[in-house]
């Protein structure tokens, strides 16, 4: 990590341990009353805790124009990617993912020209869904892509495991960390009247339910695909499935969730104040969710469009989208859920220490 | 911050008494707490208001930026107040820190009304939370406010827009025109030019005058060039001084002023909350010929910051040193400024510039003078010093384990207590008879209530109940003689 974004954050949290009247927001302000000094794997913790919620920031007496000039929100969140950048293997490819939105975009035609080619190969002839794409060749494509940046995200957590001075991970405070998450516990503001973020000092609950609506929707198409493989190897039932099944009502739910959070959290950022983030990574944040909402809607599309003929376009473009999505896990804005658990978790075996 | 606040001639060629219409029924001078209740509770009442907030948007609010809770009356466990806490031990406490110096009606008033502000307060957006982390002592008594004064403040002004309030920010009060104690108009500077607004009545609610250093001086002498002032650089306290010398009662005199002792490399305005140092129990305090001056353990700390403000401020060059040593260094909140770190006494008191000698003969002797026993940094614990003038009388420890941290004290002033008198209704007396439309709350009458001293969390009291009652009693007034 940069020390210029350190130590800023340290300069900002001595201020703000003087002072503490934002404890009662967030995980990260309780967090801070544990210290009198910032060391550098505190400050990665804390960084990781903050979900951005930018309350301290509106109510703080200390902002700019005041020479304490205090951003917090900010702060943190230039450490926070820089931690991820720092922790996870293959800096050059987060760096790239993050210079502009146009990567995940150039990305997605490349690899459905890629399939496009590949679906052309007749490998399997059976008179069913994978006419358009062999499932072999389905598999043999996505196992790696699936896997490889699985891996490096787990090098990428482990390495901050580290950094945190992790302890083995309790069942108890897994628990903890996943109830945190689930209900998005620090976007609520502390008395559940939710964030500031596209309503500058007013409170708002419409970001945190289009996160969770993009996030509960991811799971859940997930989960279809999970329930589909198992059909598949486990029952031997075969796609296409009808609208009544398990990967159908899943996916069909999910995708909705998904396209409809992804659209709801793009336009609140154009409302939110770029300020409050890490500079310049808002392109790239736009190109992350554009991808996510790319892969529900062409799914949802696939499915509405059934059999016709545009469907093998689409199904290649949904495909295209999926693997640049399952590329990009480790280094794109993808990696924010698995730090911030990892910080959750740790935050709850500190709380143990203090109990 | 500091902020240059240009000089402004008022055009008094534009004040025309009576004449054309009214611009607002009520106007509110001021953008702080006690301003923002009236405007609320006036424009609730349904008359049209405007409020006049000197500062910028960023920098609205006054010192209720700074403020963190307010002290609630409660018959039972309320909210984020726990247990109880009844009008007779509120005022018991309030007589303790005035030592009398109060008015029993408004005291009691003010009381009884605090416990209708705080569902009143969540009502208009604001919300609360626990006490804070090292203020336990507080969650029966006091309300924190979720985020501190500024997001209460935040609230205020959103509600304000609501309700449809005109709000101006910048808007230099010059004149507040009343004749014949009848208030007629503003003359207020809005980004640079000067108009007349008039009003069928008025609230006066822009705080007191801490951040007008001429005005300190002429009761303090030149010692109040050096004081550090915590709060708005706004509160220069003109519509005050105005409306005072135009014959409105007066309450309070301007040598009193809520002082605490505070970081020394605060910045000389609006330093706010994270200047204090708390440190002071656990240290020996010297001043700048490196002598101490008073008992440093004479009560726990929350009982005792509040006069270390003036015992600094007639020290030479307002100017003290607290130092203590690594045995206590984790016994108090963090400062915001790191200290001094020294291997060594002689290394400290030439960081701090003190007079080598004179200082290690105090720290020789105080470190001479304590006894043994047994420490207890929460609580008196009675471990004095014998022989030893001025005596440590709890918490006295011999200062002799480096690492050493020095910490610069200097008087941080945080309110003025001179200020309007008025009844029960908050409205300005002229010569002892109530103004027909004239009203005030907040700061600017606090000294109607709060004589001397301080009790934390009841500035923002007396601003609430006092900015509600003037609100309703303008609103009321405006509609009536609509």
């Amino acid at each position: 990590m940069q020390k210029p974004a350190l130590d800023e954050a340290k300069r900002q949290l001595a201020v703000c341990n003087a002072c503490r009247y934002c404890e009662g927001f967030c995980v990260a302000f309780k967090a801070m009353t544990r210290y009198r000094a910032f060391d550098t794997e505190t400050v990665v913790h804390m960084s990781n805790l903050c979900h951005n919620c930018q309350a301290c920031y509106h109510s703080c007496q200390f902002t700019d124009p005041h020479e304490f000039d205090l951003n917090l929100p900010r702060a943190l969140a230039t450490v926070r990617v820089e931690s991820w950048e720092s922790h996870v293997p293959f800096p050059g490819a987060s760096k790239l993912f993050q210079s502009s939105p146009l990567v995940a975009l150039i990305a997605v035609l490349v690899v459905a020209a890629l399939f496009w080619l590949i679906a052309e190969i007749p490998w399997a002839s059976s008179a069913t869904f994978y006419d358009l794409i062999s499932h072999e060749s389905l598999v043999l494509i996505f196992s790696p892509l699936f896997l490889l940046p699985l891996l490096i995200l787990f090098v990428g957590l482990s390495r901050y495991w580290r950094t945190v001075n992790g302890e083995f991970i309790t069942w108890n405070q897994l628990c903890e960390s996943l109830r945190s998450a689930a209900t998005l516990k620090n976007l609520d503001g502390g008395a559940g009247q939710g964030c500031n973020y596209e309503k500058e000092d007013r409170y708002s609950q419409a970001r945190r339910w289009a996160h969770q609506a993009t996030m509960y929707g991811f799971l859940l198409c997930f989960a279809a695909t999970s329930v589909a493989t198992v059909m598949h190897y486990g029952l031997g039932l075969v796609a296409p499935y009808p609208f009544l099944s398990l990967p159908k009502l899943l996916g069909v739910s999910g995708g909705l969730l998904l396209t409809l959070g992804t659209s709801k959290l793009v336009y609140l950022k154009t409302k939110a104040n770029v300020e409050l983030e890490a500079s310049g990574r808002r392109g790239s944040d736009y190109g992350f969710i554009t991808l996510l909402w790319f892969v529900s809607t062409t799914g949802l599309l696939l499915y509405w469009l059934g059999g016709t003929e545009l469907s093998s376009s689409m199904l290649i473009l949904h495909l295209a989208g999926i693997v640049c999505l399952f590329i990009s896990i480790p280094f794109s804005k993808m990696v924010h859920g698995f730090f911030r658990m990892a910080a959750l978790i740790r935050e709850a075996q500190l709380r143990g220490h203090d109990a | 911050m500091k902020v240059e606040l240009p000089e402004i001639t008022p055009d008094t060629s534009l004040i025309s008494v009576g004449e054309g219409q009214f611009d607002y029924d009520v106007i509110v001078v001021g953008g702080g707490n006690a301003a923002l209740c009236a405007a609320i509770r006036a424009a609730e009442a349904g008359a049209s208001a405007a409020i006049f907030e000197r500062a910028p948007r960023e920098y609205r609010g006054g010192n209720s930026r700074h403020t963190r809770n307010f002290r609630c009356k409660h018959g039972a466990p309320k909210g984020v107040l726990t247990d109880s806490y009844s009008e007779d031990e509120f005022y018991e406490d309030l007589l303790k820190v005035t030592k009398g110096n109060t008015d029993e009606e408004l005291a009691r008033l003010t009381i009884r009304e605090s416990e209708t502000c705080y569902n009143w307060m969540l009502e208009q957006g604001c919300y609360f939370q626990e006490s804070l982390s090292g203020t336990l002592s507080l969650s029966r008594t006091n309300a924190f406010f979720l985020g501190g004064g500024k997001a209460l403040v935040n609230a205020y002004y959103n509600r304000l827009e609501s309700l449809g309030v005109a709000i101006f920010y910048q808007a230099t009060v010059l004149d507040v025109v009343i004749r014949n104690r009848e208030f007629d108009g503003v003359l207020v500077d809005l980004d640079g030019t000067q108009h007349y607004k008039r009003g069928r009545c008025v609230v006066l609610a822009s705080g007191g005058f801490e951040a007008d250093k001429d005005w300190l001086a002429s009761a303090w002498g030149d010692a109040a060039r050096n004081f550090l002032i915590r709060g708005t650089p706004y509160n220069t306290g003109e519509v005050l001084k105005g409306v005072l010398a135009g014959g409105a009662d007066q309450v309070g005199d301007p040598t009193q002023c809520h002082a605490v002792a505070i970081d020394g490399r605060a910045p000389e305005y609006d330093g706010g909350i994270v200047t204090r140092v708390d440190c002071v129990p656990f240290s020996i305090v010297v001043n700048q010929e490196g002598n101490r001056f008073y008992d440093e353990g004479e009560d726990v700390w929350p009982k005792r910051y509040a006069i270390w403000g003036r015992l600094v401020a007639k020290q030479p060059n307002q100017v003290a040193y607290a130092i203590i040593d690594s045995k206590s260094k984790d016994l108090f909140m963090p400062t915001v400024f790191s200290a001094t770190v020294t291997e060594s006494l002689d290394d400290m008191a030439q960081q701090l510039g003190l007079p080598e000698d004179e200082f290690l003969a105090t720290v020789q002797d105080f470190n001479a003078a304590c006894q043994d026993g047994d420490f207890f940094p929460t609580e008196l614990d009675g471990l004095r010093t014998k022989g030893l003038s001025p005596g440590k009388t709890n918490w006295a420890r011999p200062i002799n384990t480096p690492p050493f941290y020095g910490y610069e004290l200097r008087p941080g002033v945080t309110f003025t207590y001179l200020g309007f008198r008025v009844g029960h209704d908050a409205k300005v007396s002229f010569g002892g008879v109530p103004s027909k439309n004239v009203w005030a709350a907040g700061e600017i009458m606090a000294g109607s209530i709060l004589g001397e001293g301080y009790l934390a969390g009841f500035g923002m009291t007396i601003g609430t109940v006092f900015g509600r009652i003037a609100g309703e009693g303008a609103g009321a007034y405006a509609k009536a003689s609509a």
